[in-house]
């Protein structure tokens, strides 16, 4: 399907069955088991400019469980970046390594400036070095958007036909507008659940209706609960808001806990990216419909399916 | 036509002088001639150059002139004018007379041209080239390539 040293930058460059085809092989190598020869002699680098402890541990539980090597490193300290190498530079060298690159990194469009690089390389001869972007700034998070499909997709035998509920900082919450983004291919109702300061930017509303996806926006989480096949929690950070009195009148409106949580349908699944701070009490946990520990562990099986289509060791 | 004047800039009194051979930009929005001429570095030339403002013109109320002599635009500054005066017109005069009418267009893509509109985009914390495609042209909207970031009219600068 075209997989083969590409480099997965946006999910915007995903077609739906492509998503599908990412899906299927993640959904069979958690049924089958992963095969410890799949990925032997390859190399895996793991350049996390930022330490995000989840993504790097999930990539690099899904290239060992391949056969695959990882070399890393997780924050800048005492690394060549301190001494003010450039992106550039540091891919250059890198490149040299491994097989194919994971990037997180602070600045926005560092994953597409990445891949550039190395395609330049191969018009100097050499093979080229994928670039899987493990978070670029404000700007995108494909593989976490892959996972929550994955997630939905596995709890609920499906995509289409959902109603998908979205709560909590959705101005500036970039998962939630990938997830909107990747959601307008499928055929579902979206729900955005937020104070008015942090609703859905107009930019993704536009992107919505050019493409006749029904959606709402609500203010409290009881408009949602009990229709809602997922109920996808974010964070509110305390600096998005003017003033502490503002923060403190949204901050208990937009939290889940335990008996909120149980007028949700049974087959509902409460998700979250994490880290949780306070949105999700901790009595949430035991409700069978809690899914976000779930949900960061299905990240393993969709970032292997990744590495082994992307590196050409399944088709 | 005799030389490269016509009868609305007689009425503009722009009679100051044909020039032989060089370049006219004519269909600036007024206040816009001095941000292109010091764009394309004029001022830092021997040759004639003379900046009309706030001329008469049929079709967009005002507007302002550049003509300079000896002087001959290279694509890549037709980029830049493009971004500053989408509707330019640049006439070629070779011997005193019109060789060649452009119009500008913003191309589909800058190359290196302009700066993208996000801080925190790469191309503005590194040495890297910036890449902007065009979504719209009226209004101006471009979009970076490596942070997907819309840079709307108004509020887009050129590389220096
Ligand atoms: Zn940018």
């Amino acid at each position: 399907m075209g997989f083969v040293n590409r480099d997965i930058v946006s999910i915007k460059d995903f077609k739906k069955e492509e998503l599908e085809h990412i899906f299927k092989t993640a959904e069979k190598m958690e049924k089958d088991g992963y095969d410890s020869t799949l990925l032997r002699g390859r190399k895996v680098g793991l350049l996390f400019y930022e330490p995000s402890t989840r993504t790097r541990m999930s990539f690099d539980a899904a290239a060992h469980a391949l056969g695959a090597e990882t070399i890393w490193f997780a924050g800048v300290e005492g690394t060549s970046v301190m001494k003010g190498e450039t992106l550039k530079d540091t891919i250059e060298t890198v490149a040299n390594y491994v097989d194919l690159i994971v990037m997180r990194h602070p600045f926005d469009g560092s994953a597409r400036w990445a891949a550039d690089v190395t395609t330049n390389r191969t018009k100097r001869g050499h093979k080229k070095v994928p670039i899987i972007n493990g978070g670029d700034g404000k700007n995108e998070h494909p593989t976490q958007t892959m996972l929550d499909l994955y997630s939905i997709r596995k709890t609920q035998g499906r995509i289409d036909g959902l109603e998908i509920a979205m709560v909590g900082d959705l101005k500036y919450g970039r998962t939630v507008h990938s997830l909107s983004y990747a959601l307008s291919m499928y055929d579902c109702k979206l729900k955005y659940v937020a104070p008015d300061s942090l609703q859905i930017p107009e930019h993704i509303e536009t992107f919505l209706n050019r493409n006749h996806i029904q959606f709402t926006k609500h203010s409290k989480i009881e408009d949602i609960i009990s229709s809602a096949d997922i109920i996808y929690m974010t964070r509110i950070q305390k600096e998005r808001f003017p003033d502490e009195n503002e923060y403190n009148k949204v901050k208990g409106i937009f939290k889940i806990n335990r008996a909120l949580l149980s007028r949700a349908k049974p087959t509902a699944r409460l998700m979250h990216p994490l880290p949780r701070v306070d949105e999700i009490s901790v009595d949430a946990d035991e409700d069978l419909r809690a899914y976000y520990f779930e949900q960061a562990g299905n990240g393993v099986p969709v970032r292997a399916a990744l590495l082994s289509l992307v590196m050409g060791a399944i088709e | 036509m005799a030389g490269n004047t016509t009868s609305k800039d007689a009425k503009n009194g722009l009679m100051v002088r044909p020039i032989k051979d060089g370049t006219v930009i004519d269909h600036i929005p007024p206040g816009k001639g001095i941000k292109i001429a010091e764009m394309l570095n004029l001022f830092r030339q021997d040759s004639v150059v003379i900046i009309g403002q706030n001329l008469e013109s049929t079709k967009y109320g005002r507007k302002d002139l550049i003509k300079v002599e000896n002087r001959f635009l290279r694509s890549d500054e037709y980029n830049k004018i493009s971004l500053i005066a989408p509707n330019a017109t640049i006439n070629i005069i070779k011997d005193y007379e019109i060789h060649e009418k452009k119009k500008v267009t913003v191309p589909d893509v800058l190359e290196d041209v302009a700066v993208c509109t996000n801080a925190n985009c790469i191309s503005n914390k590194e040495p890297v080239p910036s890449r902007l495609y065009t979504v719209s042209r009226d209004p101006l909207v471009l979009v970076c390539h490596y942070c997907n970031f819309e840079c709307k009219e108004g509020l887009i600068r050129l590389k220096a």
